[in-house]
């Protein structure tokens, strides 16, 4: 067996391990960083429930080994929670109830962060497509779709509202 | 499910990829966008002791047209294709097999050119590619190849690529005036295979189709070409009545197997429904003046 040095970041974090090449990034997330949000679902391919961002872009953390991320900055869904405050995303699956058990909720949430990034105003029909790789069991997608608009709508507004006054530079000293 | 033990290498070149090859003609394998490669390998049916991946070789992500041919590098992904304003205006059937690979996030990473190299009668790009007469560059330590699609096919997963190739571009030829191509697929669900899938393109002079292209997904050890029914659309006027008879005739080639998502005798049929539905579209596209420059 031999082991290869990766390094990479996670939610702005460097992580560096030598590792076996057959570590998959969702156990490199899991078990090297310790970071748990991530989960494993189907494990196939099929669920979406590993998704991180690899660059920006979600992608299932089970299909891709930890050393083709050399050197890449990968988020999850516990870089999601900024200061305390939850990202407009989870905001709108707290608020309009996306999720019952919960288990798919955090690669349904990367993939939501991803998307409106792209998509800032998207229609429902386009929510469902963005969502179509990752699977929920409990909801029937109908909160989860609210969710993402919640979120869509929080974050246009956000981008529309006229920025806070800033403090004196003497306060931040 | 974890993989069997393997040697990962991400070479900086191709004289580096070759020279791997080299050393390892048996047992080595090429990683593209990997999203059909590494779920054989966590199930165990790939075991390669060497991966070499190719994310670091530059120049394998072009997506443009030259010299009278669309160029597909190895490593553009899906989603690129799937999402590119020229790919969707000149190349429309090969922006739906885009859209329709797996799902989107499967997309983000899989490659059109892992698509194509891994041989798999379920996928789909084949099938779209046949009908386009498309192309494949396999570059070696010698020089470089062009292979048809045709001949780069062999049989399931298994292509002409020399030990020490690597498919590097795809070339699809740049599609004549008053050209339409589509390709619609049959499936279950999000994410599945096909039960059955076609790919179209008919090119008109006037009224009559000067050339047809029909490739078939999944009903045959490898991606079908509807010879017969290419054959008799051509310099023909695509009526409704010449339409039904090529459909009949591309159904004739499947070769279907009856397994989980139907019988032998429905999944003809679908293909005979479905060669119908995509030669009455990507006619109209053709006689709505077709693909623009």
């Amino acid at each position: 067996m031999t082991t290869q040095h990766v390094q990479m970041t996670i939610n702005g974090q460097p992580y560096a391990a030598d590792i076996e090449p057959r570590l998959l990034l969702v156990h490199f997330i899991r078990e090297v960083a310790n970071l748990t949000g991530t989960h494993i679902g189907c494990d196939t391919t099929s669920c979406g429930a590993c998704t991180v961002l690899v660059n920006g872009v979600p992608a299932k953390s089970c299909t891709l080994f930890a050393v083709q991320m050399d050197g890449a900055a990968i988020s999850t869904v516990e870089g999601l929670e900024q200061n305390g405050a939850l990202h407009p995303v989870q905001e709108g699956f707290f608020e309009e109830h996306g999720l019952q058990c919960g288990f798919c909720t955090p690669g349904m949430m990367m993939t939501a962060v991803a998307f409106l990034a792209q998509n800032p105003n998207p229609t429902d029909d386009e929510i469902r497509r963005a969502i179509s790789g990752n699977l929920c069991r409990c909801t029937g997608y109908v909160n989860i779709v609210k969710s993402i608009q919640y979120a869509a709508k929080k974050q246009r507004e956000a981008q529309t509202a006229p920025a806070a006054p800033a403090e004196p530079a003497e306060a931040i000293r | 499910m974890i993989p069997e033990d393997f040697t990962y290498f991400a070479p900086g070149s191709l004289p580096e990829v070759w020279d791997l090859l080299r050393q390892h003609p048996d047992d080595a394998k090429i990683l593209a966008g990997g999203q059909s490669l590494i779920p054989l390998m966590k199930f165990r049916l790939a075991t390669p002791a060497y991966l070499i991946d190719l994310r670091k070789v530059p120049g394998l992500d072009t997506l443009a047209e030259r010299d009278g041919a669309l160029v597909i590098g190895a490593m553009v992904r899906e989603a690129a294709t799937e999402h590119s304003q020229l790919i969707q205006r000149r190349y429309p059937g090969i922006h739906e097999a885009s859209a329709v690979v797996a799902d989107p996030l499967v997309r983000n990473f899989a490659t059109i050119g892992g698509n194509i190299a891994h041989a798999d009668p379920a996928n789909d790009h084949p099938a779209m590619l046949l009908a386009l007469r498309a192309s494949v560059v396999a570059h070696g330590p010698n020089g470089q190849r062009t292979i048809p699609l045709d001949d780069f096919l062999v049989d399931t997963m298994e292509t002409s690529l020399a030990p020490d190739e690597v498919l590097t571009e795809i070339h699809v030829p740049q599609p004549a005036p008053r050209s339409g191509s589509t390709y619609l697929k049959l499936e279950r669900k999000v994410g599945d295979y096909a039960i059955a899938a076609v790919g179209v393109q008919i090119t008109l002079d006037g009224d009559v189709c000067t050339q047809a292209g029909i490739g078939l997904t999944n009903v045959g050890p490898k991606a079908v070409r509807a010879t017969q029914a290419e054959m008799f659309l051509t310099g023909k006027q695509p009526t409704e009545d010449v339409i039904r008879e090529a459909a009949r005739l591309a159904a004739a080639a499947a070769q279907p197997v009856s397994d989980l998502h139907g019988p032998e005798d429905y999944k003809r049929a679908m293909i005979r429904t479905l060669t119908a539905r995509a030669l009455r579209e990507a006619t109209q596209r053709a006689r709505a003046g077709g693909v623009s420059a």
